[in-house]
C-alpha cells in the first residue's frame, strides 16, 4: 500500500508512513475496543447458558447484542471516584498503562498474510515482551488505590505473572525453534497447507507445549482458575477495587483484549495463524500474490480463520471460567514452577530432539502452498546467499528463497 | 409420650396430667436426674448443690453462684457424667417493673443464669441454675459477677459475652469479656426487664 | 500471639517475616455470608489471628419475644436462619408444645417431616452453592438456585411464601397442603435425583475443589464438641450424633418410623458410601471437604426422608388439627429444646408464668457456637483460606445476631 502512496498518488514518503500507521493504530484500537464489546457480550451469553440462564435478552433487540454498548454508555456516565486517599496521578494512568500494553502488543500480532501492524523480525519476543508489562498497570493500581485489598491483588498479580512468564516463554520458543525464526508471519506461514503442518501436531511434544501453553496463558492474563488478583470471594474486587466507571473499563477492556491476544498468538504459534485446517485458496488456485486481484480474498479467508481461533480460545477461556473453582495463591505457584516450567523445558529438549531424528516432519503434506524460503532471518543471508547457518534448511528451499529475496527487494 | 399412632385423632391433643407423668419417665433417661448422681455431685462439690426440681419438665439442679465453677468442673471431667458440652448459657432477669404485679410474683427480684449441658457420649442433659443479685451489693448498674466457665467450654466464651451484653452479668476469670451483639458503646442492659430503650444513639431515633 | 505462630508447623517454611497488617474482611465483603465482619492479622498473604465481629443483624429477638404470645413469634423465628425457616418455625413450635404439653396429630407430624426435610434440602442447596462461591465458582450456585427455586415454589403453593413461611406453627401447621402438591414434589424429588451426581462431578471430586478444601481448616472431634459446634460441622468431625436420633423424646418421636442414617464417617466409611464419590486421599476428617461433603449426604438423606413421609402422610386420612389460637396462654414452667436444623443444633429455651407471653425466650444459634470456632480454624492459614473456611461453617447471620 505504501507503494501504490508513494508512485501513483504522488504523496511524500513521511506522510504515507504517518497515514499507514495512524489507520493501522486505528484499525487495532477499533479492534481491542470492538473485540471487548463483543466478549463481554460474549462472556455474558456464554455464562448464562452455562448456567441455565438466558443472559441480557432485550437491549439492541433479540439476543440483547447491544449491552455491552448500553453498559459502556452507563460507564462514562458513571462518576469517577478516587479514594481519598489514593495517589492521584498513578490512580488515573493505571488503566491506561495497562490498556496502553495490551494495545502495543496488537501491533506485532499478524492477522493474515501482510495484514499486520509492523512485522517485526522478533515478533514474538516483541509481543511477549510488551503483553508482560499489563502487569505494571494492575501493579500500579493496587499500590495507588490506598485499599489493603488491592494491594493483595496487586501483589499476587505481580508474583503470578512474573512466574508465568518463563514457562510461558519456554513454550514460545518450541514454535520459534522449529521455525527457526522468531518473526510470527514466517511462523504462520511455515504452518501453511492442511492442518497436520500446525506446530501443533508436528511432534507429540509440541502437543503437550501447546497445553501447557494454554495453561500458562490463561494464568498470565488473570482468567479463572488464575483470578488470583481479582479473586473476587477474598479480595472483594482485587486490584480494581476501587475503581469505577471509565477507569475501569479500561482495566476490562485490556483483559478482554489480553485473552484475545494470547488466543491469537497461540493461533499463530500452533495452530497454523491464518492458515485454514484445509488449504482452500490453494485447492481453489487463488494466489495472495500482493498484486493479484484474488489475494484480498485469500487474506480476508485468512483474516477470518485467525479471528475465528483466537475467538474459539477465548470462549474456551469463558468456559473454564465459568466451570472451575479458582486455586489458592500457593497453589498457583506451584503449578506454574513445579509442573509448568519443568515440562515445558522437557518437552522443549523433546521437540529440539524430534527435529534433529526427522528434521523434515512425519506428518507433512506438503501441497506446495508453503513459502519455505523464509526459514531464516533475512540478515542471515549475506550477498553471497545463503550463510551456513540455513545450511540445514530442507532442500527445497533454494528456488523459493531467490523468489524471496526478490520480493523483499 | 403418647404413641397412639392413630391417624384418626381429630386435632391436637392435650394431654392428660397422667400421661404427662409417663413423658417425664420417658424423660428421665434422657436427663441426668435422680439421686445417686446428686449424691456424687454433693460429694464431689460440698454445697454446690442449693436445690433441685425433678418434677418439672426439664428437671434443674440449683448450684450455689459461688460453686458455679467447680460443679462445672466436675460435671465436665467426672468421668460418670461427662458433660463435653455447653449448649447455652441463659440470664433470665426475674424483675417485675409493675410494683402490683410484683406484689403478687411469688419470688423476690433477681437474676438466674440457666447452663444447659449436654454429653455427646451419654446422650443425656442437664440444666443447672444458678441465682445472682439483680445487681452487685444491691448498687444499681454494677453488674453482678458469677465466675466464667470459658476455660472449661470454649462455647461459653461467646455465650457469656452475649449473656454480659444483653442481660449485665460479669463474668470473672472470662478472658475478653467485651459486648458482642450490641455496639461497644452501647450503655445498659437490653434484655433487663427494667430496660429502657435510649432515645438517641448517634443521633438515630430510639423511637 | 507470635509464640503460637511460632508454634504453628505451616508457618516455619514462611520464614520471610514482614510487617504485619490489619484487614478488615467485611461486614461488606462478597463471601462472608451476610453482614459478618472479620478482622484479619496478616502477615503477607498468611493469616496469623483472626477476629469475628458479630451483631450487625441484631434485632432483639429475645426481646420481641418477650413481649408478644408465643405463637406470635413464629414470623421472627423465620427470620433467624431465613435460608432455613420451616426448620426454625419446627424447633420453636416444639419447644412451645413441649411446655404446653400437646401433642399434634400423626398427619401433622408426618407433614412437619416432610416439610422440614424439605428445608434442609434447600438450606443444604444454599450452603453447596455459596460455598462454591466462596472457593470462585459461580454455577454450582446458580445450578444449586435452580433447585432450590422449585422447593420455594412447593412451598408457595403450601403456605403463601417463599421465604418466611410461619407455616408450622403451634399446635400444628396453619394450613393442609394444596390438591397434587404430593405429586409435583415426587416429581421434584425424582428430576432432583440426578442432578446431585452433577454437583458431585462440579464441587465434591473436583481436583482444584479438593485442592482448595482438603486438609484446610481440620476441626478435631475434641474441639468440635469443646466449642459447641453442631449438626454438619460436629459430624464432619465424626461425632455421631443427630438430634433428630438423639434428642429429647418429643422430637424423636417426630421421626418414629422413619428409616435414616446419621451422615457421619464411622470406621472410614460413610453410610451408603459405594453410592459417592471416593473420600480424597488429602482430605483428613474434621476438614473443610468433610464437613461440605456431609452437607451433601444429608441433601440425599432428606430426600430419603421426604418420601417416606409422602408416603406417611398420605396414608393418614383424618384431618389435620387446628393450631391453638394466636393468645393462647401456655403454662408456668421452663422448657429447653433442641431441634436439628440444617446449620446445626438450634434450642429454644421458653419461660411461661401462665400468662399468654413468655417471660423469657432465649434463641441457642447453631450457628452462634459454630463460627466461635472460626478464630482457632484460621491460625496460619492463607487469606485464600478464609473464606473456605467460613463457608464450610455455613453460617448464616441472621441467627447468629437474632
Amino acid at each position: 500500500m505504501a507503494e501504490y502512496l508513494i508512485q501513483t498518488v504522488g504523496l511524500p514518503g513521511w506522510l504515507t508512513w504517518s497515514l499507514l500507521a495512524v489507520l493501522s493504530a486505528v484499525l487495532i484500537l477499533n479492534l481491542m475496543a470492538g473485540g471487548a464489546l463483543v466478549f463481554i457480550w460474549a462472556e455474558r451469553k456464554v455464562s448464562a447458558r452455562i448456567q441455565d440462564r438466558l443472559g441480557p435478552t432485550r437491549t439492541g433487540g433479540s439476543f440483547g447484542w447491544l449491552q455491552s454498548l448500553a453498559d459502556g454508555i452507563k460507564l462514562l456516565a458513571k462518576e469517577d471516584l478516587m479514594p481519598e486517599g489514593a495517589d492521584g496521578m498513578l490512580f488515573r494512568v493505571a488503566p491506561y498503562v495497562s490498556f496502553c500494553a495490551s494495545f502495543a502488543a496488537f501491533i506485532g500480532l499478524p492477522f493474515a498474510f501482510d495484514m499486520v501492524g509492523l512485522r517485526l523480525n522478533v515478533g514474538v519476543f516483541y509481543v511477549v515482551a510488551v503483553l508482560g508489562l499489563e502487569v505494571f498497570g494492575v501493579i500500579l493500581a493496587g499500590y495507588a488505590s490506598a485499599s489493603k485489598w488491592s494491594l493483595f491483588g496487586a501483589m499476587r498479580e505481580a508474583a503470578q505473572v512474573v512466574s508465568y512468564e518463563v514457562p510461558l516463554g519456554m513454550c514460545i520458543v518450541v514454535p520459534v525453534m522449529l521455525a527457526g525464526t522468531m518473526d510470527l508471519v514466517t511462523i504462520a506461514e511455515k504452518q501453511a497447507g492442511w492442518f497436520t503442518n500446525w506446530y501443533l501436531f508436528h511432534d507429540p511434544f509440541t502437543f503437550v507445549v501447546f497445553w501447557v501453553y494454554v495453561t500458562c496463558a490463561v494464568a498470565s492474563v488473570n482468567r479463572a482458575p488464575f483470578d488470583l488478583a481479582e479473586a473476587e470471594s477474598e479480595l472483594v474486587a482485587g486490584f480494581h477495587t476501587e475503581y469505577s466507571g471509565l477507569r475501569w473499563s479500561f482495566f476490562f477492556m485490556a483483559e478482554y483484549s489480553s485473552m484475545f491476544l494470547v488466543s491469537g498468538l497461540a493461533a499463530v504459534l500452533f495452530l497454523g495463524g491464518w492458515n485454514g485446517p484445509v488449504p482452500i485458496a490453494t485447492l481453489l488456485g487463488l494466489s495472495d500474490g500482493t498484486g493479484e486481484s484474488t489475494g484480498a480474498i485469500v487474506r480476508l479467508l485468512g483474516l477470518a480463520n485467525l479471528l475465528g481461533k483466537a475467538t474459539l480460545g477465548v470462549l474456551i477461556m469463558m468456559w473454564i471460567r465459568w466451570t472451575l473453582p479458582r486455586l489458592r495463591i500457593d497453589q498457583v505457584m506451584t503449578t506454574c514452577l513445579k509442573y509448568c516450567t519443568p515440562i515445558a523445558a522437557v518437552m522443549f529438549a523433546g521437540a529440539m530432539t524430534w527435529l534433529w531424528v526427522f528434521p523434515g516432519g512425519v506428518l507433512n503434506l506438503d501441497d506446495g502452498s508453503r513459502r519455505p524460503g523464509e526459514i531464516r532471518e533475512g540478515w542471515l543471508e549475506g550477498p553471497g546467499g545463503r550463510s551456513t547457518a540455513v545450511s540445514d534448511a530442507p532442500v527445497d528451499d533454494a528456488p523459493a528463497l531467490a523468489e524471496i529475496a526478490e520480493v523483499s527487494k | 409420650m403418647v404413641r397412639s399412632g392413630s391417624c384418626e385423632a381429630a386435632a391436637s391433643v392435650r394431654l392428660p396430667t397422667g400421661v404427662a407423668c409417663e413423658t417425664q419417665q420417658v424423660m428421665g433417661d434422657k436427663n441426668m436426674r435422680g439421686p445417686a448422681f446428686l449424691e456424687s455431685l454433693e460429694a464431689a462439690v460440698p454445697g454446690g448443690v442449693v436445690g433441685t426440681n425433678l418434677e418439672a419438665i426439664d428437671p434443674w439442679v440449683e448450684v450455689a453462684p459461688a460453686a458455679v465453677a467447680d460443679v462445672c468442673r466436675w460435671l465436665h471431667d467426672s468421668p460418670e457424667t461427662g458433660f463435653d458440652s455447653l449448649q447455652c448459657i441463659t440470664a433470665v432477669d426475674w424483675f417485675e417493673p409493675d410494683p402490683k404485679k410484683a406484689a403478687k410474683a411469688g419470688w423476690d427480684p433477681h437474676l438466674e443464669l440457666v447452663y444447659h449441658l449436654w454429653s455427646t457420649r451419654a446422650r443425656v442433659s442437664l440444666v443447672l441454675k444458678t441465682k445472682l443479685p439483680r445487681w452487685k451489693d444491691d448498687q444499681p448498674g454494677v453488674p453482678p459477677e458469677v465466675a466464667s466457665v470459658a476455660g472449661i467450654w470454649r462455647t461459653a466464651d461467646w455465650h457469656e459475652r452475649e449473656v454480659y451484653d444483653l442481660s449485665g452479668v460479669v463474668f470473672v476469670g472470662h478472658p475478653d469479656l467485651r459486648r458482642i451483639l450490641c455496639p461497644e458503646d452501647w450503655e445498659g442492659f437490653p434484655l433487663r426487664k427494667d430496660y429502657e430503650m435510649p432515645l438517641d444513639y448517634h443521633g438515630i431515633r430510639g423511637r | 500471639m507470635s509464640q503460637v505462630i511460632d508454634d504453628d508447623p505451616r508457618i516455619i517454611e514462611f520464614d520471610v517475616r514482614t510487617d504485619e497488617m490489619l484487614v478488615n474482611m467485611g461486614p461488606q465483603h462478597p463471601s462472608t455470608h451476610g453482614v459478618l465482619r472479620l478482622v484479619l492479622r496478616t502477615d503477607g498473604e498468611i493469616v496469623s489471628e483472626i477476629e469475628p465481629h458479630i451483631g450487625y443483624l441484631h434485632r432483639c429477638a429475645e426481646k420481641i419475644g418477650e413481649n408478644i404470645s408465643a405463637r406470635q413469634f413464629i414470623p421472627y423465628t423465620d427470620r433467624m436462619d431465613y435460608l432455613a425457616g420451616m426448620n426454625m418455625n419446627l424447633g420453636w413450635s416444639l419447644a412451645v408444645e413441649k411446655l404446653m404439653r400437646l401433642q399434634v396429630t400423626e398427619k401433622a407430624r408426618h407433614l412437619r417431616v416432610l416439610i422440614s426435610e424439605m428445608g434442609r434440602i434447600a438450606s443444604h442447596l444454599v450452603g453447596m452453592g455459596a460455598y462454591g462461591l466462596d472457593l470462585g465458582t459461580f454455577s454450582p450456585f446458580l445450578y444449586a438456585f435452580r433447585e432450590r427455586e422449585k422447593i420455594l415454589d412447593l412451598f408457595e403453593e403450601a403456605c403463601g411464601a417463599r421465604l418466611t413461611y410461619s407455616y408450622i406453627t403451634v399446635g400444628g401447621l396453619t394450613a393442609d397442603l394444596p390438591p397434587g402438591w404430593l405429586e409435583r414434589c415426587e416429581a421434584f424429588l425424582e428430576q432432583f435425583e440426578p442432578i446431585i451426581r452433577e454437583y458431585h462431578a462440579l464441587l465434591t471430586t473436583n481436583a482444584i475443589f479438593v485442592k482448595r478444601t482438603a486438609g484446610i481448616g481440620v476441626l478435631s472431634p475434641d474441639m468440635a464438641i469443646n466449642y459447641g459446634c453442631s449438626g454438619p460441622v460436629l459430624r464432619g468431625s465424626g461425632v455421631d450424633q443427630d438430634m433428630r436420633r438423639d434428642g429429647e423424646p418429643i422430637y424423636t418421636a417426630m421421626y418414629d418410623g422413619y428409616a435414616f442414617e446419621v451422615a457421619v464417617m464411622k470406621d472410614g466409611h460413610y453410610p451408603r458410601d459405594h453410592a459417592y464419590p471416593a473420600v480424597p486421599a488429602d482430605a483428613v476428617l474434621g476438614d473443610c471437604w468433610h464437613r461440605f461433603f456431609v452437607r451433601m449426604l444429608e441433601v440425599v438423606q432428606s430426600m430419603d426422608l421426604v418420601r417416606q413421609a409422602i408416603d406417611q402422610y398420605s396414608a393418614c386420612k383424618g384431618p389435620l388439627g387446628e393450631p391453638v389460637k394466636v393468645a393462647e396462654k401456655i403454662p408456668a414452667g421452663d422448657v429447653y429444646l433442641e431441634t436439628e436444623c440444617p446449620k446445626g443444633q438450634m434450642g429454644f429455651y421458653l419461660i411461661g408464668n401462665g400468662s399468654a407471653i413468655p417471660w423469657r425466650v432465649r434463641a441457642r444459634s447453631s450457628s452462634f457456637s459454630n463460627l466461635s470456632v472460626l478464630a482457632e480454624l484460621c491460625h496460619g492459614c492463607l487469606i485464600a483460606d478464609v473464606p473456605a473456611i467460613v463457608g464450610s461453617l455455613d453460617i448464616v447471620m441472621g441467627e447468629i445476631d437474632r
